[in-house]
């Protein structure tokens, strides 16, 4: 368990739900509700689960990007926020981690500043952390494009001016334009169509073997998590339901919902014979999450005790840890 | 690196000004607009270089003269020549639209920004303060600040800033509503930008397209105000003209029955530069939009 880079405790993240002309404060959306996780130096942890169970909000308050509801971070030894003991790291020295842990966005034409060129872009943090002077961040933009698939004569070219996939790629080159150890996924593939994915999964891969570094990938694709990332997290509504190794993960899911996921993945044989599990109803909302086991409500071996209590993320056979009362 | 410097003489791009400027002169009606403009200007600038008489030279003698040769645009009510105090009334004119204007533009985008990024307190006092400023009549304030600081031209500039900048403030803040809440925004804060880096370098490029727009119309809207502000004689005093006292001076029956050479041109030279001014706004703004590539 030793040389953690990234240690997540108890990380929460409410969304206030607010009311009439006072705005007054009547719930939270409960976006992100207690989870916690740890990752390896060198380590692809992938994070998956349905659209709006909070994994993208997991991935930016990680980054403090956006402000934490409660637990705490803990990046290379350095606390950044830590609410329980009301302790949050200074601007500045926020600024100056900043460096070390960076974000890919899903959409890539959001995620570029449209009256900046692609050299601007990708400079600008180098500039602003005088990592290099104005000549050399020329030239190292001009590296990074080429080592992200891009041409350097594209340095003053704007992004309009470039494809979905292209624009991915400066994205990802502004992303590692700071020499980062630490790199959010969010989705970076989401948008891009099936062929480009593949691409640019493997100039991710590349970069991550070549710049050494430790990645967190959001993603929804489960065939892509299984095959990019060494560790892989399950959230449902907010909360891990399961992590595990890869292996472990695909080959023997534990949870109920891990196992309904999984059989929802389209064979890749038409030979193959899948059994479905369908699972039933919708997923409850998050601003009034059922009591006890999230799942509870869909899960088709639902336990008294599971709508009372809350399971714990606990060890199961030596391998994946789930919360799930069916195995405590 | 000899990728790098192969590459470097192959660059094809064309830097962002030229293109904005090809993109600008494509624009006909623009181009009409500045050059109406520029001979504007510089007919104002060079009057004392370009007409024989002085500001204020009298001759009463000669008053209300129909234009002739010696008197273009014929002569007022004191014998001047209205042509020469065309000109001179220019610089008032102008300089009130532009100064007023750059006035707004300042207060209205610093507030505009401060109040759309930071939102919250910020938002709530800044648009308080906007609509307290924006339930008064514009003509009213301005009539009884202009009595009180007493008619002067730095006066008309000063009120008309002043009292101009909610509009723009308003619709920089939503503008800067919707920019901030897109990713760039937030990638440029996971590179360890500060909040006023963010704000100058990302957001305020983004609303580039509107404050152009929006000062068009103000230096328009100055030099309409100075011409009204004038007209009730609160502006710029006699005998130093501007083109709105001009008109104020001509307004009595016999002079707008029988004397048109004392209202037509002023009242001309207020519209032609009001629409010029707004042609090239427009053209601007469609040049300096880089996803415009035509």
């Amino acid at each position: 368990m030793k040389d953690n880079l990234l240690e997540v405790n108890n990380l929460k993240k409410y969304f206030p739900v607010l009311k009439g002309v006072f705005q007054k404060k009547v719930g939270d959306i409960k976006a992100v509700d207690n989870i916690s996780f740890s990752i390896k130096r060198g380590e692809i942890f992938g994070l998956v689960g349905e659209s709006g169970c909070g994994k993208s909000t997991t991935g930016r308050t990680i980054l403090n990007l956006i402000a934490p509801t409660g637990g705490s971070v803990v990046f290379e030894g350095k606390t950044i926020f830590d609410v329980e003991n009301n302790y949050e790291i200074s601007d500045e020295e926020m600024r100056k981690l900043r460096k070390d842990m960076q974000i890919v966005f899903q959409d890539p034409f959001a995620s570029l500043d449209p009256r900046m060129n692609v050299g601007d872009i990708i400079s600008e943090g180098m500039l602003k952390h005088k990592i290099y002077n104005k000549r050399d961040a020329i030239n190292k933009t001009k590296e990074l494009l080429e080592m992200c698939g891009l041409t350097a004569s594209n340095i003053k070219k704007y992004p309009h001016e470039f494809s979905g996939g292209q624009r991915q790629r400066i994205g990802i080159a502004r992303s590692i334009a700071l020499n980062p150890k630490f790199i959010v996924g969010d989705e970076p593939i989401a948008a891009l169509d099936v062929s480009i994915q593949s691409q640019i999964l493997s100039l991710l891969q590349k970069l991550i073997e070549e710049l050494n570094l430790t990645f967190l990938f959001i993603s929804h694709d489960l065939n892509v998590v299984r095959y990019f990332c060494d560790q892989i997290a399950v959230m449902y509504l907010g909360s891990f339901v399961e992590v595990g190794t890869s292996e472990q993960l695909f080959d023997n899911p534990i949870h109920p919902y891990t196992q309904a996921l999984l059989s929802a993945v389209p064979a890749s044989m038409p030979s193959e014979i899948k059994k479905r599990i369908l699972l039933e109803g919708d997923v409850p909302s998050p601003a009034n999450p059922p009591e006890g086991c999230k799942f509870h409500t869909r899960c088709p071996y639902t336990k008294e005790i599971c709508t009372e209590k809350v399971p714990e993320l606990k060890s199961v056979d030596g391998g994946n840890l789930v919360s799930c009362h069916l195995y405590s | 690196m000899d990728v790098i410097d192969k590459n470097n003489k192959t660059l094809d791009y064309t830097p962002l000004w030229r293109l904005s400027l090809n993109r600008f002169r494509r624009n006909k009606l623009a181009v009409l607009g500045t050059i109406v403009l520029i001979i504007l200007i510089i007919t104002a600038i060079f009057a004392p270089l370009i007409v024989q008489y002085d500001r204020d030279e009298q001759n009463l003698l000669k008053i209300y003269q129909k234009p002739s040769k010696a008197h273009i645009l014929g002569t007022d009510e004191l014998g001047r020549d209205v042509f020469t105090r065309l000109l001179y009334g220019g610089r008032v004119s102008l300089s009130v639209g532009l100064i007023s204007t750059t006035i707004s533009v300042v207060i209205g985008v610093v507030l505009g920004i401060i109040a759309g990024y930071y939102g919250k307190k910020a938002d709530i006092i800044i648009m308080r303060i906007v609509d307290i400023f924006m339930c008064f009549p514009f003509f009213v304030i301005a009539i009884t600040m202009a009595a009180i600081l007493g008619p002067s031209i730095w006066n008309v500039m000063i009120i008309t800033g002043v009292l101009g900048w909610t509009s723009i403030c308003r619709m920089v803040r939503a503008e800067v509503m919707s920019i901030k809440e897109r990713e760039f925004v937030e990638a440029a804060k996971a590179l360890g930008l500060t909040n006023r880096e963010i704000m100058f370098k990302h957001i305020l490029p983004n609303t580039f397209a509107v404050i152009i727009v929006y000062a068009t119309l103000g230096i328009a809207n100055g030099i309409l105000s100075e011409a009204g502000l004038s007209f009730l004689g609160l502006g710029v005093k006699q005998p130093q003209p501007s083109w709105g006292n001009m008109l104020a001076a001509a307004q009595n029956l016999q002079s707008l029955q029988h004397r048109w050479w004392l209202w037509i041109p002023s009242g001309l030279l207020v519209f032609i530069t009001i629409l010029s001014i707004n042609f090239v706004g427009d053209g601007l703004r469609d040049a300096l939009d880089p996803k415009l590539k035509q």
